[in-house]
């Protein structure tokens, strides 16, 4: 049987080429903390880090978090998604490049009949650790 | 050091507007070129937006961020996990939400490298003109007994 079909909840690709950002810089910190509301000077202040005990300004997660969700809605579409977590993991620092990349774990129909994907996702620093890994639902 | 007395106090309900600029200002700082975001008229907001309520919860006054009650430590407390749950497309520009913040959830745990950990969970939900449930924000921070090493990395 062929059910027509919206050209949004055409089939999801099973996979998408990893991509990098970077190096980012305290002017990306910048705009982040401006557009989001979250004004911690640890992530922009060199004063107030070095003062707290840190080398340097912090990188702030929840733009490593944005960077994950751009790359995801880059690839199963803006308006399907469901559910998106993310856990932080090691600290990140100016000058960081890191890559975004993720796998399909389960594809599924949800208990409305919706067919569904779920994904995990990982913000690797180069020559460094994970900086964040997320979680995500999608409707294909 | 966390107050555990802040468990269950809600927040006073807030409004929430989505706004097409400030969607476009937060694609532009989470480096996305989405056309859903720039150029759709109307669009859905990115999947982690919602953290701007920081600025709604702000301008509404002190009663509606319960979050100032968990008085976690400035030093020793950090953001653990973050979580947004849409239920149906992510709301879009133009819409108005009322949201309103909980504190769900505080719990110490036994840290790997000794030393406890205590977590906190604040839940904001997000509802639209009708009072439909559109969206969840789970915010959950972490407070270290010690200061973290921090000549790690």
């Amino acid at each position: 049987m062929t059910e027509p079909v919206a050209a949004d909840s055409a089939p999801a690709a099973r996979a998408m080429a990893p991509r990098t950002f970077g190096p980012l810089t305290r002017t990306d910190f910048v705009r982040y903390q401006g557009a989001s509301g979250d004004m911690q000077p640890l992530h922009h202040d060199e004063q107030f880090a070095r003062a707290a005990g840190y080398p340097a300004p912090l990188a702030i997660g929840m733009l490593n978090a944005g960077l994950l969700a751009t790359w995801a809605t880059d690839w199963l579409g803006a308006e399907n998604v469901r559910m998106f977590r993310v856990r932080f993991c090691e600290q990140a620092w100016p000058g960081d490049v890191v890559t975004c990349t993720g796998t399909v774990v389960r594809e599924y129909e949800d208990s409305d009949g919706l067919a569904m994907i779920d994904i995990e996702l990982t913000c690797t620093r180069e020559g460094g650790g994970v900086a964040a890994r997320g979680w995500a639902s999608f409707v294909r | 050091m966390v107050d555990h007395s802040a468990l269950g106090v809600h927040g006073e309900t807030f409004e929430m507007r989505i706004e097409q600029g400030k969607i476009r200002e937060f694609a532009a700082a989470t480096q996305s070129r989405n056309p859903a975001y720039w150029d759709n008229p109307a669009p859905v907001v990115p999947a982690t937006f919602l953290t701007t309520q920081m600025f709604w919860e702000d301008w509404s006054g002190p009663g509606a961020n319960p979050w100032h009650l968990v008085a976690m430590d400035q030093q020793r407390g950090m953001h653990a996990e973050q979580e947004f749950i849409f239920h149906g497309p992510p709301p879009r520009a133009g819409a108005v939400l009322a949201a309103g913040s909980r504190i769900e959830d505080i719990r110490v745990k036994e840290g790997r490298r000794g030393g406890t950990l205590t977590f906190a969970t604040m839940v904001t939900e997000f509802r639209d003109e009708t009072g439909r449930l559109v969206a969840e924000a789970r915010m959950t921070g972490v407070e270290t007994e010690r200061v973290p090493n921090r000549a790690e990395s």
